[in-house]
Formats: structure tokens, C-alpha cells, sequence
């Protein structure tokens, strides 16, 4: 894997007092997707506004493709595109204009062909002449994104891409996502949705407080996701586990009255069926069972309420 | 250099300007042709020739310094505070652009724009009365200094500027009285010797008495020292656009 964007012990102390990010490192990978999650004021927008200069770092460093953000910030931005949050247009333009406008600013001569093809792909061809501020919000957020994308950058920063807008657009906005991810981008997008994280991201990165808690594979925390545990309350209190049961992985709880075997629902042996066979034979009864299943919300969930 | 981006900026701005004609185009030249029916035609009718020019063609290069000073200040700080106000200005912040073309756009359109409407209003004014011009280059070079000068001014005041009043305070409660007291009316030495000596405090009044010699020749102070002066404040607010790019200062958090 090639590290297109490298962060390392990034700090962001504003003017406030606030303190909105703590050593944050993390590596980007080419082609990845890779969604920030965290709760609203976690760091996400700083960490993004950090790397594509609307703020400036407390400490540490930020490369793009090796280039430094503040030394060699040209080199940097040719390779970004972002769509912030927010919805901030010109409203007195036409779309055709504020696009072209943005491939301008990145330093490109104009190229019709780039973003006509750009304004097609967001079905925004028919609205090219229309005044921004005659559009619905949905198409607004459209425009944001060709903006971004009318100097055909290599890394694409999404905001909070799907906030507010409606079912349909957001599956179009993953579609998107997914076919400029095939072409090559780089994609990192911020999120408080964990479905989107989930049916989008190849890496997960979760903020809280302005630490970066964890970053990784999305199929590592499905792999935790798919974790069960096996509850039993048990009858009678037990002092200690019978030998008998000890390869089961068993754990002895709530002062020696539950019973709780961990066990992968995705494999294709649970071993449930042994397990209470062996419990049966060591006489040991229960009067109710349950299982639980750990979520990418409660790891979020877990992960954030730490203190910090 | 990105002069692509420079270029972006400018025709944005210039766009901005043809699409609000009336505001931007029309209404400076209404306004100063009304200073010349009332004080070149009604009043001036009435008025001595001042070192032997008619009064009304006087008056002509301090209403067009006049127009040229508030109009700089109010484009080119509008056109940087806009941005910073709706938001837009993320794009500007995250482009590869440099300090110097982004100050070549905005401050290159807001002078390029006052500068095309202090020449509409010398068309304007020669409607009125007879103007005459010694020395064409050296008026342009006028033109020219103060229009992008104090459109460097007005991209200094609409960085700083946190709202709609603090935008507007600069022109109105400074640049509008600095210009009246600094003889687009009168010449200085019709005045007492102790508020001729005042006035020299006064910035604009270099920047109108070079531009008054351009034309007729007469002039309160020497023409060399108005440009002296006119580069001095040049190079001190382009020193003051330098300093808030290296800082950051009220465009970065």
C-alpha cells in the first residue's frame, strides 16, 4: 500500500483555549476509503480543515503525497478536493460559472469537456445555466461536490456528504463515492452515521474529545462486530468451573451466578450444542440464557465515553 | 504562479460588477453629476476662478478622487468580506493559490473597476464643463496609484472587518471627511495659514493636488511630493496585506 496522505502528531489548540486535537497521526492509504466517525465537535471538520489549509496546526505535521501542507502547499492542494458541510455558494451564479471558477482557482485552464462530463455524472447538466440560488439543497450539495472535483483531484474530502439530504440522494452520494473511488481517489469522509461508515468505508477512524482513538479495517471491526456472547444464569452458585468444562473458554461472573461463553456467530461450529451437553453432565442447571452481540455502535459507544 | 486562480478571482469580480450595473456604475455617476449641476453650474456660476481655472472644471479631478478613494475601499472590501461572510472563502483558503494573486484578483478588479468609473466620470463631467488635461500620463498615473492603492485599503478593511457597520465605518467616518477637508473643494491656500498647516496631516490631499497639477497645473503642494506620498501609502498597506498573509491574521483560526 502507497501512503498518499501522512498526519503525524497533529495539534490544534484555537484561539479559545480549546483544545481540538491531541497528537493526532494516522497514514491514508491510495485508493481507500476511509470514514471519520465521531460525534459533533469530536475534531472531525478541524482534522479535515487542517489538511486542506483553512486552519492552521498548533503542532505537527501534514504530507500530501510527501509534499508538506504549509512548505510546498501547491504541490499539496493540486491533489485535494473538498466539500465542506456547510452549503456555501454563490448564490448569484450559474452553475457552470462557480464550477469552472473553482477549476480556475486550482490553477487549470478551462476544459469543457472535464466539467460537462463532471456536471453529467452529478446529473447537474440540465441546471448548468440555473442561478445556484435557485436550486433545492440536494442539488446544492451536488454543486459543492463538482466544484471539488472540476480540478480532477486525487484525494476527495467529504464533510458530512449525506447531513440533511434525503434517502435517494444519499445512495446516489455512495454510488458516487464508489465509482470515484474505482477510478482511483483517494476518499476520506466524515460521518456520525454508522450505517454509512459501515456500507461505505474500507477504514473506519473514530474521534472523540479530538483523540483518534482507532483506525481500522472495516472487515477487523465486523470481525468484532460478529462476537456473541452466551449468557446463563445459573441456578445454584458456583465457587469455581468444573475442569471438565475448562476448554469450553468459559467465564464465571456476577459472583460465581453467570456463566458467559463468547463464541463467533460466523462460524459454522458455535459449539453451543457441546457446550450445554457438558453442562447438563456436570449437572450444572440455569433458569434463563440470553445473548448479546456487540454493534459498531456500542464499540463507538464504548470507545467515546472513555474518558479521555 | 497561478495566474489561472488570479484570473478566476478577477473575472468572478468583474462579473460581480456587470451584474450590479446599477449600484456599481450607475448610481457614482448620477451622483457626481449632481455635484456638478448644483456646484459647477448653480453655485460655481457664482464662484470666482480659482488660479485662473472656472470653477466648475476645479472641482473636476476632486469629485473624481472623491468617487475613486470611496469606490476602491467599498469594491474591494466588499469583495473580500463576502466571501468571508457567506463562507465561500474555504475554497480561496484551500486553493494552491499564493498570497500575491490572490490580492492580484480581488485588488486588481475592485482598482480596474474604479478606475473605469473615475474615467466615465471625467466623460461624464466634461459634459458639464471644460476640462482640460496638461498631462494625460501623468493623470492616468494618478488614477491608476490611488485607485490601486486604496483598493489595498479596502481588501485591509474587509479582512478585518467582523460585520456590515465595521465595513462600511472606515469610508464614511474617515475616507469621506479626509477627502472634503483635503481640497476636492477648495484649494488650501484659501485658508488660514494655521488650518493650511492642519491639513498637510492630511493624506489626500497629496493624492488630489498631484491629480489637480495633472490637469491644470496648479497644485498645493509639489507634484513630486504627492507621488512620493501616493507610493508611500502604496508600499505601507501593501506592507499591512503581507503581514496578515504571513499571520494568518482574521482569515485562518
Amino acid at each position: 500500500m502507497h501512503t498518499i496522505i501522512a498526519v503525524n502528531h497533529l495539534n490544534k489548540t484555537y484561539a479559545s483555549g480549546f483544545h481540538a486535537l491531541k497528537e493526532v497521526s494516522v497514514q491514508i492509504e491510495q485508493g481507500e476509503i476511509l470514514a471519520l466517525l465521531g460525534p459533533n465537535g469530536a475534531g472531525k471538520t478541524t482534522l479535515i480543515s487542517i489538511i486542506c489549509g483553512i486552519v492552521t496546526p498548533s503542532s505537527g505535521t501534514v504530507t500530501i503525497e510527501g509534499h508538506d501542507i504549509i512548505d510546498e502547499y501547491r504541490e499539496a492542494r493540486h491533489l485535494v478536493g473538498l466539500v465542506p458541510q456547510e452549503l456555501t455558494t454563490d448564490a448569484f451564479e450559474t452553475v457552470w460559472n462557480t464550477v469552472s471558477f473553482s477549476r480556475g482557482l486550482f490553477g487549470y485552464g478551462r476544459n469543457n469537456a472535464h466539467i460537462e462530463k463532471t456536471l453529467k455524472s452529478l446529473s447537474l447538466w440540465d441546471k448548468k445555466d440555473n442561478m445556484i440560488m435557485s436550486l433545492s439543497g440536494g442539488m446544492k450539495r451536488r454543486v459543492m461536490i463538482a466544484k471539488a472535483l472540476s480540478h480532477e483531484p486525487r484525494i476527495l474530502f467529504l464533510d458530512e456528504p449525506t447531513a440533511g439530504v434525503d434517502v435517494e440522494l444519499r445512495q446516489d452520494m455512495w454510488q458516487l463515492v464508489r465509482t470515484l473511488r474505482e477510478s482511483g481517489v483517494t476518499i476520506i469522509l466524515t460521518t456520525h452515521y454508522i450505517e454509512e461508515a459501515e456500507e461505505m468505508a474500507d477504514r473506519i477512524g473514530i474521534i472523540s474529545n479530538g483523540n483518534l482513538l482507532l483506525v481500522e479495517n472495516k472487515a477487523e471491526l465486523m470481525h468484532k462486530l460478529g462476537k456473541k456472547q452466551l449468557t446463563l444464569q445459573l441456578q445454584d452458585r458456583l465457587a469455581a468451573l468444573p475442569t471438565t468444562l475448562n476448554h469450553h473458554n468459559l467465564e464465571l461472573t456476577e459472583n460465581g451466578t453467570e456463566l458467559v461463553y463468547t463464541y463467533h456467530s460466523k462460524q459454522d461450529r458455535t459449539g453451543i450444542t457441546t457446550l450445554l451437553a457438558d453442562l447438563a453432565a456436570a449437572d450444572i442447571r440455569f433458569h434463563d440464557l440470553y445473548t448479546t452481540q456487540s454493534s459498531l455502535e456500542e464499540i463507538f459507544v464504548s470507545l467515546v465515553k472513555k474518558p479521555a | 504562479m497561478n495566474l489561472y486562480a488570479a484570473k478566476a478571482i478577477y473575472t468572478f469580480e468583474m462579473a460581480r460588477t456587470w451584474r450590479t450595473l446599477a449600484q456599481s456604475i450607475v448610481s457614482p455617476v448620477i451622483s457626481t453629476s449632481l455635484y456638478f449641476v448644483v456646484f459647477g453650474a448653480a453655485i460655481g456660476s457664482r464662484i470666482n476662478q480659482i488660479e485662473g481655472v472656472s470653477y466648475g472644471a476645479f472641482l473636476v479631478p476632486g469629485v473624481i478622487m472623491l468617487s475613486l478613494l470611496t469606490q476602491s475601499i467599498s469594491n474591494a472590501s466588499f469583495g473580500i468580506y463576502f466571501p468571508k461572510f457567506i463562507g465561500t472563502i474555504y475554497e480561496i483558503l484551500s486553493a494552491p493559490i499564493s498570497p500575491l494573486e490572490i490580492v492580484l484578483g480581488y485588488v486588481g478588479a475592485a482598482a480596474s473597476k474604479s478606475t473605469l468609473l473615475g474615467l466615465i466620470i471625467l466623460g461624464t463631467a466634461s459634459i458639464f464643463v471644460d476640462v482640460r488635461i496638461a498631462h494625460p500620463f501623468s493623470m492616468l498615473a494618478f488614477l491608476l496609484l490611488t485607485a490601486v492603492t486604496f483598493s489595498l485599503l479596502g481588501f485591509i478593511i474587509g479582512i478585518v472587518a467582523n460585520n456590515f457597520e465595521q465595513l462600511q465605518i472606515v469610508p464614511l467616518l474617515i475616507v469621506t471627511p479626509l477627502v472634503f477637508l483635503g481640497g476636492s473643494f477648495y484649494s488650501i491656500s484659501m485658508l488660514p495659514p494655521f488650518w493650511q498647516t492642519v491639513t498637510l496631516f492630511n493624506p489626500v490631499v497629496y493624492l488630489i493636488s498631484g491629480f489637480r497639477w495633472s490637469f491644470y497645473e496648479i497644485s498645493d503642494v509639489s507634484i513630486g511630493m504627492s507621488l512620493a506620498m501616493a507610493s508611500g501609502f502604496l508600499l505601507a498597506f501593501l506592507c499591512v496585506v503581507v503581514w496578515i498573509f504571513r499571520t494568518g491574521y482574521r482569515l485562518k483560526v
